[in-house]
């Protein structure tokens, strides 16, 4: 059949034609524009609004960021210079200031001599952090990031070094006191023990303890106090011990939250609704002004200690929402195979629901963790020297800076930007590492 | 083989209150409200012997003696010889109004946004992306006074816009003039106008009643033709043309009010130093709202963006299988099921919003926190009085949000059968 045709056809071509190249409009550059900028009227209109839209943003900045002067003492001259090589009227970015006081918005009023401390601490703090980020690194290394916050308060506040020593053996006392009651007398007894010892420890001995060790071995560095601290050494000293108090605090309030008893879980509602309906102002006013009456008469502790506890709860309530959130997500069997495995209610949180359930929340926990570290931003309202609001008033309280606007606020905002866009990539980055393909 | 187990007969013994489950969780709970109570009870035993050493006692009457201090934005009567409670009202109103203004224009900015970003057109997206990336990575605080700033230091003053040789000068027909401390826009004024209802705190415009009245009367008989529509095209299959009688239903009335009531825009005018006529709406109000709005506009359309997200593209393909146009798929199929994803975290940013609103203090626009938590406080000296009534209300407040918001969320959810 097809040999007859063959045959009867006048021309069959027997080899392939070569290959033609696509016409013009369907290749490269032009394919791309008409599929993705200008595939119809609407998205036409859109594209010219765009490029509309970056053309007055860049026709209103890159002069500005083109005029920038880096080197001047003061405004005045800063706008002199502008004029001298750009011409009158033109408009420049004043990056002096930034150089002149960026000491001011990283360490606020922190002694200049003592710099390096902070800086000490915030490179140890990636040292600790590291094995708690990265799965694979020693874990021998926990040992440092365990004891790296007695580090890295004896690094930014200074003094003896007896007393954050004395703090942190409240814990090992603790441990040491579950461990010795733990044979004889059951798990119960043995925690109540591991949590009333180091309280009375801290409360009645550790104090005592530290002044006799202080006067035997004298071993101390210069102290700093706390209306000394500001910018981002606040900022982030406040950040990350929210942080890092919060995470323990949420999960504790999350499960009251489920829990069968009705009083544990009225008193978790009541707790965690109250603290959310409120602005975190109206709590650090709380922490500023009235701790004053909550407290037992002539007794006052530190603001900065304060506002971490208050921003703790804050966003401990925050946490348990979303942890709870990640409990609910799990299947029941999943509770079900713990209870018939024989767990018993903490070995069963700690093995099988918590692992799954912080797995499916750590989107929403580190959003949580953003929306922390931003806050503290907020403490400026009880007097305390933000890097955004506290240290750009002071800065621009100078003769010299006065009128600055936009330089110190591009300067934080970068800062602040930069920290909280990694840590939202981070959490992309461990929610894709801990993604299991059976979900 | 029916082996009898009977609960061992050995009487109750002490330990069992730890050891036994079924007792277990009472002594727990009796230990916690212990504590709870011994905590409570502290603290009241601190409080009320700290007041007694300074002297003070615990009694909100300050509310009704004269506040002294001026508020420049402000939506009902008030002036210094007022009361603390009536300084309270007016920032409440204040942390309503601009809360309201923020969550209007925040939804629009973050659904538009939040669609955009799905855009194919590329250049829109990646536009989209860095909008809320930036915005949402930088603490609101910033964005408030960035936004405070481009408007003290960038507008001009009002009287750049007097004279011959103005170097400023009206937008929109000569009715708006944004100047470095204050817009002035155009207000409605009625000839006829049918005068207040004392209601004993503030006053009521009629006027404005019967534009309510009029707008609220069009929707609902709008939305009796558009059932009597559907009835129609359901018995006979033919869905009558309804335009034209939901455009005369909708905006009749509310022209015809309008007329009877002699409705006319009072313009600003620029006399001596100042704007004078038209509403003046203080900078730090605009510079508040703004921010916000933007801020949270970045978190919504992320919310928005999710919604849409999750619902399965079968949805999409299966509407157009029916022969139903873009439009009317985003209409009829997508969006209804998106908004049950969308609204749970749209009430929370919602309250996030009017919380944030608190940061106003930054600008110096008179909310619930610069009124009774700021001047009223420093005034009378009285902490924990105006620190708890104010955390009382924004509790109130957020409470009340939640709740409304969540009655319209019952009202969208998958009605399962």
């Amino acid at each position: 059949m097809s040999t007859a045709n063959a045959q009867s056809a006048a021309f069959v071509r027997r080899e392939m034609l070569a290959e033609q190249e696509p016409p013009l409009s369907e290749r490269g550059v032009i394919k791309w524009m008409r599929e993705n900028l200008f595939s119809g009227p609407l998205n036409t209109l859109l594209t010219i609004l765009g490029l509309a839209a970056v053309f007055v943003v860049i026709n209103l900045a890159l002069p500005w960021l083109l005029h920038s002067v880096w080197n001047a003492n003061s405004v005045a001259e800063c706008r002199a210079i502008i004029a001298e090589r750009y011409g009158e009227g033109a408009h420049g970015a004043c990056w002096a200031v930034i150089r002149e006081r960026w000491p001011q918005f990283l360490y606020g009023f922190y002694p200049s001599s003592l710099y390096w401390r902070p800086l000490v601490a915030f490179l140890l703090l990636f040292v600790a952090l590291a094995p708690v980020l990265f799965a694979h690194l020693p874990r021998k290394m926990l040992w440092f990031s365990m004891a790296y916050p007695a580090v890295a308060f004896w690094m930014l506040w200074g003094g003896s070094i007896w007393v954050p020593v004395m703090v942190m053996a409240g814990f090992a006392i603790g441990w040491f006191a579950y461990r010795v009651l733990l044979p004889v007398s059951g798990a119960i007894l043995a925690s109540i023990a591991a949590v009333l010892a180091p309280v009375i420890w801290w409360l009645f001995l550790s104090g005592a303890v530290a002044g006799a060790l202080q006067s035997v071995l004298p071993i101390a560095i210069q102290s700093v106090s706390s209306d000394k601290f500001g910018g981002f050494v606040l900022s982030i000293t406040i950040g990350l011990c929210g942080i890092a108090f919060s995470l323990p605090m949420g999960i504790v309030l999350a499960l009251g939250r489920r829990s069968d008893m009705l009083l544990v879980k009225a008193l978790s509602v009541g707790f965690i609704e109250f603290i959310r309906g409120v602005p975190l102002i109206t709590l650090l006013f709380t922490a500023s002004l009235l701790l004053n009456y909550f407290l037992p008469p002539g007794s006052n502790f530190d603001i900065i200690l304060r506002v971490i506890i208050m921003v703790t709860l804050f966003s401990a309530a925050y946490i348990a929402e979303v942890i709870r959130g990640g409990l609910a997500a799990l299947p029941r069997g999943q509770y079900e195979a713990a209870d018939a495995l024989g767990l018993d209610y903490w070995r069963a949180q700690r093995l099988v629901i918590m692992p799954q359930a912080l797995k499916i929340s750590i989107p929403g926990i580190v959003s949580s963790f953003i929306g922390l570290f931003k806050d503290t931003t907020l403490v400026i309202f009880v007097g305390l020297l933000d890097p955004l609001k506290g240290i750009t008033d002071a800065v621009r309280a100078s003769i010299d800076w006065k009128g600055v606007y936009w330089e110190p606020y591009i300067f934080v905002g970068a800062i602040f930007f930069a920290i909280c866009f990694s840590m939202s990539r981070y959490s992309m980055y461990l929610e894709n590492k801990l993604k299991r393909d059976n979900r | 083989m029916a082996i009898v187990t009977e609960a061992p007969k050995a009487g109750f013994r002490l330990s069992m209150l730890i050891y036994d489950t079924r007792y277990r969780s009472i002594t727990i709970q009796i230990v916690v409200l212990l504590l709870f109570m011994a905590g409570a009870a502290w603290l009241v035993d601190n409080t009320v012997r700290n007041l007694q050493a300074l002297g003070k006692d615990f009694n909100f009457s300050f509310l009704w003696n004269r506040a002294g201090y001026d508020i420049n934005q402000r939506l009902v009567e008030y002036t210094n010889d007022s009361t603390h409670g009536r300084a309270l009202l007016i920032g409440l109103l204040n942390t309503l109004l601009v809360a309201a203004m923020g969550c209007v224009t925040a939804t629009i900015i973050g659904v538009f946004v939040g669609v955009l970003r799905l855009s194919k057109n590329w250049l829109v997206a990646r536009l989209m992306t860095v909008y809320v990336e930036v915005f949402r990575n930088v603490p609101v605080l910033l964005w408030i006074l960035i936004i405070y700033a481009i408007f003290t230091e960038v507008m001009p003053a009002p009287n750049a816009f007097r004279g011959e040789a103005a170097t400023s000068s009206m937008v929109l027909f000569d009715s708006f003039a944004f100047t470095n401390r204050y817009a002035a826009a155009p207000e409605p004024l009625f000839s006829r106008s049918l005068g207040n209802i004392d209601i004993g705190i503030f006053l009521i415009s009629i006027d404005l009643l019967a534009i309510i009245a009029a707008i609220t009367g069009g929707i609902l008989v709008n939305r009796a033709i558009k059932a009597h529509a559907t009835r129609v095209q359901e018995a006979t299959g033919v869905r009558p043309v309804t335009w034209w009688k939901s455009l005369l239903v909708l905006f009749g009335p509310l022209l015809v009010v309008l007329f009877a009531l002699g409705f006319h825009l009072g313009y600003p005018e620029l006399r001596g130093f100042n704007f004078v006529g038209g509403t003046l709406i203080s900078n730090s109000l605009m510079a508040l709202w703004l921010a916000l709005s933007v801020y949270t506009g970045a978190f919504i359309a992320e919310a928005v963006r999710a919604g849409i997200l999750a619902i399965s593209h079968g949805q999409s393909e299966a509407a157009f299988a029916l022969g139903l146009r873009p439009g009317r798929t985003m209409n009829l199929v997508i969006l209804p099921q998106a908004l049950r994803v969308i609204i749970p975290p749209l009430i929370s940013q919602y309250l996030n919003l009017t919380k944030n609103s608190s940061l106003a203090i930054a600008v110096g626009y008179l909310d619930l926190r610069g009124t009774l938590g700021g001047i009223t406080l420093n005034q009378t000296g009285r902490e924990l009085e105006c620190v708890l009534l104010m955390m009382l209300i924004y509790l109130a407040l957020s409470l009340l949000i939640s709740a409304a918001m969540n009655v319209y969320n019952n009202s969208v959810r998958l009605k399962e059968r």
